[in-house]
């Protein structure tokens, strides 16, 4: 029976390794013996999107006997074609950690005790009112995540924005993905990207910004490197601060210094103007030129504000301030040499290639990350390589929903369902849908993340409720805000699957029922919102967060605004939700669609999917038969005269190395999920400070070694990692973040783009030292 | 006792000895595409250490360009 049942799966796997051949490559043929045999019925399948990262890979998930045993990509998802990435195979075992939160946990007398669901949702809606009560609405405040279900998000919203009357709502997608978010409102006047992941198959050249997608998005390298499989003239240029896996499968790496992304991209324009590469036609008819402030600064300091303002100017205007960026001149500032930048210019300047330029947290985890965002866009604009086929300047997300939530949904300070709360016409439209007064809606925004745990800190805000999400781990700077959220007279509920840092320091746990133990949709990078079913029981009394949200707030008497039943809900939420985004710009599936199909990208108008906005051929929205930006006024694409401004730490004799943080392969952000299944655990079981082989060897370092790194907020002992996976730069050093036990944003700066508001990870000062151990 | 599949990609004109190589390897099952120069690989091992190992192992032939894990079966359930 045993055996009978290996040969099954044996078979099962290669049918489905099979299935995806035949995705990626139609008309493949695989001996027929292979697939004769194949038994039905012992596992049955069902469809949901990964739960980790913002690739949205489709997966089938193996159910038997109520749980859930296998995992394979789906071959119907146009996303994976059937792949799926070490994370996505192990998923599922993600629900079944030994120390799974099931049930909720209160704080009595400095300790965690188990009460029954009712008390703890009683005691939460009991606290937040008499916060309320006490201290103003402003006082309480919700911190999401770009993992929340598009349901747990606009339950959120209608909560936090509609019923209470605040925008003391936040999430941490403002950590990954905000400079994302303004780099295309400023840029084209509408979020998310213009192309979709078919950009990946046209595509001739790969330009990758500081995006080590080999091991951050890993099945999207996959498809890159089968492109260049299939079509030898493919050429993937991976340019980054730190030699990755992604450097070296990569036809060329360029390094350069942190933060000189910002001239690298103005000095490959000026080399598309020198000569004469650019699109005239394309740009005199669909591109604006404009100028904002500069020196704006890095929100170091409590309260600090900051609004841009854009002026216009001129093509020569542009020319002009193209002058300091010739590629000799800023061969310093970025570590770049003039051949290279040349070289890069040539690729976007070829009028016979297509190209797809990839970006992720290097770009948005950026003090000027609006700003190279723009760059990005500008370089595609004066060449006219965007919104066709193979020509797509694409923002790749970090996380499941983090477009599909976060963004989509509006779960920030400054956002609504549809447009801002600073606009009156769409207050009015949110106030219309959710029934409620207009004036309820506040019109200004509060706090934006950092800002919202300063308040925390100073005592403007008494509550916060984090569903979702880790910030004991991923806040930069941390040491301030465990301070913060630990004075007497602060209220935390945390919802969560697993116990983390967080969990340590909540007043509230309450046990949340995770992904496919409940229904959802999330939405991924390339605007697809895909459909989940509930598949499995959650164990014990874990709820879903938007079940949460929706028995809090029924609790402090809002009701009419959410009564819908535990059958319905995610039905009921999404057709009221979907009414934001009726039109061609934005339309959403239907339920009913969604529930079939592997995902479904927006705008979906009249039964069909717009793969390439802002072009007439693709997008019904467009107006006459070309290009058509039409979320500006001037229905124009703005390219932006952004200059390289440093950051605002650099090392120093004192601190003479840049600290770089970011993730692995296998480990999902904080690790809560991943470092509970066996096998990614034990493949990257702690963390490590990567450390450039010069530099070890000039400080008697050796691989494996335990180093001291400090900065000027904390420091942290660890092993090092020398010509192990990643190499940095000489004079920098890369800590990944997933281990709890070391906590690198003790150290992190909580500097940030000050028209984004997201924090950069990517640079600070430290020093290194070699931690003598005493036998 | 995991069950794996993969898609394997050889360099270019080396299919015949990546298919070779692979299948020198215990726990494996190579199945070649006809008409394509790619093959799917069904490991089968008894624990965790021997998948690592031949993973690792399979790393080091010269003739593979990269491989994509596509599907992954556990004997007994993960809890
Ligand atoms: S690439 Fe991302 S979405 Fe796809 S399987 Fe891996 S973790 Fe999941």
């Amino acid at each position: 029976m045993v055996t009978n049942r290996r040969k099954f799966l044996k078979q099962l796997a290669a049918a489905s390794a099979m299935s995806a051949a035949a995705s990626m490559f139609p008309g493949i043929v695989f001996a027929e013996e292979q697939l004769e045999g194949l038994p039905k019925g012992l596992i049955n399948w069902k469809k949901a999107p990964c739960r980790f990262c913002g690739v949205g890979c489709g997966l089938l998930i193996g159910l038997s006997d109520g749980k859930a045993v296998a995992v394979k990509g789906d071959p119907k998802s146009t996303v994976n074609k059937g792949l799926c990435c070490v994370k996505g195979y192990h998923s599922v075992m993600a629900m079944y950690g030994k120390d799974r939160l099931t049930r909720p946990l209160i704080r009595e007398n400095g300790k965690l005790v188990e009460t029954s669901m009712e008390k703890a949702l009683d005691l939460v809606a009991g606290k937040m009112q008499e916060v309320i009560n006490t201290h103003g609405k402003d006082a309480v405040s919700m911190y999401g995540s770009g993992q929340w279900t598009i349901p747990d998000g606009y339950v959120a919203s209608k909560f936090m924005k509609g019923a209470i009357g605040t925008n003391n709502l936040e999430a941490n997608a403002r950590l990954c993905m905000a400079s994302a978010v303004t780099g295309f409102i400023s840029s084209f006047g509408l979020d998310e990207p213009m192309g979709c992941y078919e950009d990946i198959d046209h595509a001739d050249v790969f330009v990758l910004w500081g995006n080590n997608m080999a091991e951050m998005h890993p099945v999207l390298f996959s498809r890159l490197l089968d492109q260049r499989l299939k079509r030898p003239d493919v050429k993937i240029i991976d340019l980054a601060t730190r030699t990755t896996r992604t450097s070296v499968a990569a036809d060329r790496s360029i390094l350069f210094k942190p933060q000189g992304d910002l001239a690298i991209a103005n000095a490959i324009c000026y080399e598309l103007v020198e000569n004469n590469w650019i699109d005239k036609g394309f740009i005199e008819k669909h591109c604006s030129f404009k100028e904002g402030k500069t020196n704006i600064g890095y929100g170091l300091e409590d309260k600090f504000k900051f609004s841009d303002k854009a002026g216009t100017i001129t093509f020569e205007d542009f020319k002009t301030f193209l002058q300091d960026y010739r590629p000799d001149k800023v061969e310093a500032v970025s570590g770049v040499s003039a051949r290279d930048i040349k070289y890069l210019a040539s690729l976007f300047g070829d009028p016979n290639k297509k190209v797809t330029s990839f970006w992720c947290m290097g770009a948005n985890q950026h003090t000027r990350g609006t700003w190279i965002n723009n760059l990005i866009y500008n370089i595609h604009l004066m060449v006219g390589k965007i919104s066709t086929p193979g020509n797509s300047p694409f923002s790749l997300t970090g996380q499941p929903s983090a477009c599909g939530t976060v963004r989509e949904v509006g779960t920030l300070t400054h956002k609504l369902p549809h447009g801002v709360v600073a606009n009156e016409k769409d207050r009015k439209m949110a106030a219309e849908i959710w029934k409620v007064p207009v004036e309820r809606i506040p019109y200004k925004p509060s706090y934006h993340t950092v800002e919202m745990f300063r308040a925390l800190d100073r005592g403007d805000i008494r509550f916060m409720w984090i569903q979702v999400t880790n910030p004991m781990v991923t806040m930069p700077k941390l040491n301030r805000y465990r301070d913060a959220v630990q004075k007497d007279d602060r209220f935390i509920v945390v919802s969560d699957i697993y116990p983390t840092p967080t969990t340590d320091i909540a007043d509230v746990i309450l046990p949340s029922a995770m992904w496919v133990e409940r229904e959802g949709m999330f939405g991924n990078s390339e605007r697809r919102t895909q459909h989940f079913e509930q598949m499995l029981d959650a164990p014990g009394e874990a709820m879903s967060d938007t079940w949460q949200i929706i028995e809090v707030a029924r609790r402090m008497g809002f009701n009419e605004l959410f009564p819908w039943s535990k059958e319905d809900h995610i039905e009921e939420i999404w057709k009221e939700y979907a009414r934001f985004h009726e039109g061609k710009k934005h339309g959403m599936a239907p339920y009913e669609a969604l529930k079939q199909a592997p995902g479904l990208q927006w705008p979906f108008v009249e039964g069909k999917e717009t793969k390439w906005r802002f072009h007439a051929k693709y997008d019904p929205a467009c107006e006459g038969n070309s290009f058509d930006f039409y979320g500006k006024p001037d229905r124009k694409a703005w390219i932006w005269a952004r200059p390289y401004e440093a950051p605002p730490e650099i090392p120093d004799t004192e601190f003479p190395f840049w600290l770089n943080t970011g993730r692995v392969l296998e480990h999902w952000h904080t690790g809560s999920m991943t470092r509970r299944i066996s096998v990614l655990h034990q493949a990257m079981p702690r963390s490590y400070v990567e450390i450039n082989p010069e530099d070890a060897k000039s400080m008697g370092i050796k691989n494996g070694d335990q180093v001291r790194l400090v900065s000027r907020r904390g420091k942290i002992e660890l092993p090092a990692s020398v010509h192990e996976r990643g190499q940095p730069t000489k004079g920098q050093v890369f800590v990944p973040f997933f281990d709890e036990s070391l906590l690198i944003n003790d150290l992190t700066l909580d500097a940030f783009c000050p028209i984004s508001k997201q924090p950069d990870y990517k640079k600070c000062a430290v020093k290194l030292e070699k931690v003598n151990v005493i036998n | 006792m995991p069950i794996k599949s993969y898609l394997v990609f050889p360099h270019e004109g080396q299919q015949k000895a990546l298919e070779a190589a692979l299948e020198l390897l215990p726990s494996c099952e190579v199945i070649p595409a006809q008409n394509k120069d790619i093959f799917v690989l069904v490991t089968d091992t008894s624990d965790q250490k021997e998948e690592e190992d031949i993973l690792n192992q399979i790393h080091s032939i010269e003739s593979l360009d990269h491989l994509t894990l596509v599907s992954g079966f556990k004997e007994s359930h993960p809890s």
